[in-house]
């Protein structure tokens, strides 16, 4: 056991330190008083930053070479990270789409498919997003409606409702799952498509969150026309290229949670600038259990990191560093907001935005309750729950959840 | 960075789950509180056999030389069974010793024919500036035990409340204050003005005394300061470690139950609210877990960080065991509220140990003081 660098971490280490500080100059001014405060110029600054990093191999480090990527493993990514974060300087602006989408897209994608997108994603040209969650399929994805009709030239038509998609706003491609077969069981009629985000037919509209800001969105899709080409992983096969995304999503959240900042020196400073609160037995107590949870996660993320290393697939269980990580951070900033009180809460504090942030990153990339279910099965091994959506084709059993009880 | 074991320390894991397998645990404790403390198996013998009396001792001593992360996988083992082996009272009296340039009875604690016990006396902090003792009862923590005299002998008076594994030691190895600074002192248990009264418990696997020093005569240990504070984390890393194994136990067996129990035609176990209730002991685990690579590694890897990393495995360790006590009673239902299960001997465990060594509480606070000094 051990945690120090090896030679050849602590050489990468010192390799990526000493590029950020040569590129430093270079990245956008997110906070403080010279921040950039235009939207579009912050997301058109943060693009550009994004390139520099591919350029100077700190994004996608754990894509294969021939992709852009450096063929490294996730120590790297993480030890990154880590670098980025120290120096405090912003990260890729897109996340989802190079710890995701992208690697789905190596996963599952035609040789066609990876030429043409990988690079652009890579470096920022083109933002995507993720397309999966609809009104009616959040937590039970594979129920998604949108419905995509093949064509006598082999084309397709799309029409559908997308919802909660982060980054639609300006993206250029989504990677988006359809109903392809309705008269079939519904994990079985599905099929992922990249979806060009200018498509005549496509409608992006922001839904605000409680911060007030519109991160994410809702996307209209009235007979939108795709080529054969854009058809990922195969028509009826949506439903396994969708795992493949949401087990990189584990990985990104798991091994990305350092760079969150929602990490226990940063809340117990907040706390101990103020003379009575440091001394206050209560304060001190709450702070310690939250705290000491949070520590636990970055020393999971190298439990996780052994277990890559050793080319084992990292299960739900990662889920649980989640559900620690925003619980801990929920309870950090009730904290916060206790001893410094109203103000905390006010627009430009440091704060506000994380308060009102988090109670939906509960739900987001899988709720608090599915992940408990699905550890509960996979890693303690319990009984599932009866279903009643089992072996029925999809048609058969929407009619029968919109029927009165 | 690489979190696994080494293949001795899986060794030395395996090796550990069976010799302790050899007895019936459980069933001695649950004797033991019905008044029959004979039914509690002397473990010692098998520790010596198995080298752990020397597991901190170095090779020099004829100890192991090992780490804390070693002791820690066997003080899980004992948890998992609630093995009353006196390891969380020598141990770090032992890491004190080992320490010191001359030491006595070295060789004889390695091989577990002398037995020794650490007073635990709490380093400073950012708001309790002394060192201090648990107290009897109440939350004022009085100071340090004093020591008089000068040279290599001194003496030393003072009252240290719930000692583990004091009952039966030869020796007593902790803190003292000589001229308001600390050192290590080693005082023989047989020695005039010691005294030490066994403490009847709530958990009879657990060895408690109070101990009475008056004018007792010590030896003065060259110990480094920082060792002296170490020992104390050593010992809230042991115990977060021991608190652990018991989690494991208490979670397995509840899986198991929430497997086999059925009711209104389905195995409770796909009941969210008892799925739900696991997973989070799980999630306590686990993080418990993690904490315990941080405090192994820490001890020599970091030393700066050992107060924080002990003192994280302990606060989130001493939670999860009442957790998963309270959990895996109420997964059994009215069983598990009953004397012959073994749930209420976990539970026993996990109230009785949260409250030791300054409690739970007082590791979370040590946790918040190691940052705000630090911010
Ligand atoms: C900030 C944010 C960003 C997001 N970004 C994206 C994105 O970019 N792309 C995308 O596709 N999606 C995105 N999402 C959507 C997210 O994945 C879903 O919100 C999530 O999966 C939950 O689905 P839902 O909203 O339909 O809630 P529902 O599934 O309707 O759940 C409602 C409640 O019921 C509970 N529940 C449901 N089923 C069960 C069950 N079996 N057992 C117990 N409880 C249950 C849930 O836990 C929840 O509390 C985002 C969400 C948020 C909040």
């Amino acid at each position: 056991m051990d945690l120090d660098d090896t030679p050849e971490q602590a050489a990468y280490r010192a390799q990526v330190r000493s590029w950020l500080e040569e590129h430093a100059s270079e990245a956008p001014i997110l906070q403080g008083p010279d921040a950039i405060r235009d939207e579009d110029e912050i997301i058109a600054a943060r693009r550009v930053w994004q390139g520099k990093l591919a350029e100077g191999g700190l994004a996608g480090l754990t894509w294969p070479k021939e992709y852009g990527g450096q063929g490294l493993g996730p120590i790297e990514q993480v030890i990154a990270n880590q670098e980025i974060a120290r120096a405090k300087l912003p990260g890729i602006l897109d996340a989802i789409g190079v710890g995701m989408l992208g690697p789905t897209i190596i996963a599952h994608g035609t040789d066609e498919q990876k030429s043409r997108y990988l690079a652009p994603l890579l470096h920022g040209d083109e933002v995507w997003c993720q397309l999966f969650s609809e009104p009616a399929a959040g937590s039970d994805l594979a129920a998604v409606q949108a419905r995509a009709r093949l064509q006598d030239d082999g084309s397709w038509r799309l029409s559908g409702q997308k919802v909660w998609t982060t980054n639609a706003q300006f993206a250029a491609y989504g990677l988006l799952l359809a109903r392809t077969d309705p008269d079939v069981p519904k994990h079985k009629g599905l099929t992922m498509f990249l979806v060009p985000m200018d498509a005549e037919g496509v409608t992006v509209r922001g839904l605000r969150q409680i911060s007030g800001e519109a991160e994410f969105n809702e996307v209209f899709f009235d007979d939108v026309a795709l080529d054969a080409g854009a058809v990922v992983g195969g028509v009826g096969n949506g439903w396994g290229t969708a795992l493949t995304t949401l087990m990189f999503e584990r990985v990104t959240i798991g091994l990305g949670s350092e760079g969150m900042g929602y990490n226990s020196t940063r809340f117990a400073s907040a706390l101990a600038a103020d003379e009575h609160a440091r001394r206050d037995p209560e304060v001190r107590h709450r702070l310690g259990e939250i705290a000491a949870e949070l520590l636990a996660i970055r020393f999971t993320g190298y439990r996780t990191l052994t277990a890559l290393q050793k080319g084992q697939v990292p299960g739900p269980e990662s889920g649980l560093a989640k559900v620690t990580l925003v619980s801990g951070a929920i309870k950090a900033g009730d904290l916060i907001a206790d001893v410094l009180g109203p103000d905390a809460l006010q627009e430009g504090s440091e704060w506000a935005y994380m308060i009102s942030f988090l109670p939906g990153l509960k739900s987001a990339g899988g709720t608090e309750e599915i992940l408990r279910n699905t550890i509960g099965e996979r890693v303690l091994g319990l009984p599932p729950e009866p279903r009643l959506d089992k072996g029925i084709p999809f048609s058969e059993l929407r009619s029968k959840e919109g029927a009165p009880a | 960075m690489n979190l696994s074991l080494s293949d001795e320390q899986v060794f030395l894991r395996e090796a550990a789950r069976g010799a302790l397998s050899r007895f019936k645990t459980l069933e001695a404790a649950r004797e033991a509180l019905d008044g029959d403390e004979q039914a509690l198996p002397d473990l010692w013998p098998t520790a010596c056999e198995a080298g752990w009396p020397g597991l901190l001792i170095g090779e020099e001593h004829g100890g192991a030389g090992l780490d804390a992360f070693d002791a820690m996988l066997v003080l899980g083992e004992c948890g998992r069974v609630i093995a009353g082996v006196p390891l969380l009272g020598h141990l770090p009296a032992t890491a004190i010793l080992d320490a010191a340039s001359m030491a006595p009875m070295l060789d004889e604690l390695a091989t577990g024919e002398k037995r020794a016990a650490y007073l635990p006396v709490s380093p400073p902090g950012d708001v309790v500036t002394g060192w201090t003792v648990d107290p009897r009862s109440g939350i004022e923590r009085p100071g340090a035990p004093a020591a008089s005299g000068s040279g290599e002998s001194v003496t030393v008076s003072g009252t240290l409340a719930f000692v583990p594994d004091a009952p039966g030691a030869d020796v007593l190895v902790g803190v003292a204050l000589l001229g308001g600074k600390p050192v290590g002192v080693a005082i023989e248990a047989g020695a005039q003005g010691v005294s030490v009264e066994a403490v009847e418990r709530y958990d009879a696997t657990r060895s408690l005394g109070h101990v009475k020093l008056e004018n007792a005569p010590a030896t003065v240990l060259d110990t480094p300061e920082e060792i002296l504070a170490a020992a104390w984390y050593l010992a809230q890393a042991l115990i977060a470690a021991e608190s652990l194994g018991s989690v494991e136990t208490a979670l397995d067996v509840s899986v198991a139950y929430a497997k086999e129990r059925f009711t209104f035609g389905r195995a409770i176990g796909s009941y969210q609210a008892v799925k739900h209730s696991l997973t989070e002991v799980l999630r306590e685990l686990e993080n418990g877990r993690s904490l315990l690579y941080y405090a192994g590694w820490a001890r020599h890897g970091a030393p700066g960080e050992f107060p924080l990393a002990a003192s994280a495995a302990r606060s989130v360790a001493g939670r999860a065991l009442d957790d998963a006590a309270r959990t895996m009673i109420s997964v059994h239902g009215g069983i598990g509220a009953t004397w012959e299960h073994d749930a209420p001997l976990y539970f026993r465990r996990a109230q009785l140990s949260r409250r030791l060594l300054g409690g739970t509480g007082g590791a979370s606070d040590r946790v918040a003081g190691e940052l705000i000094a630090q911010a």
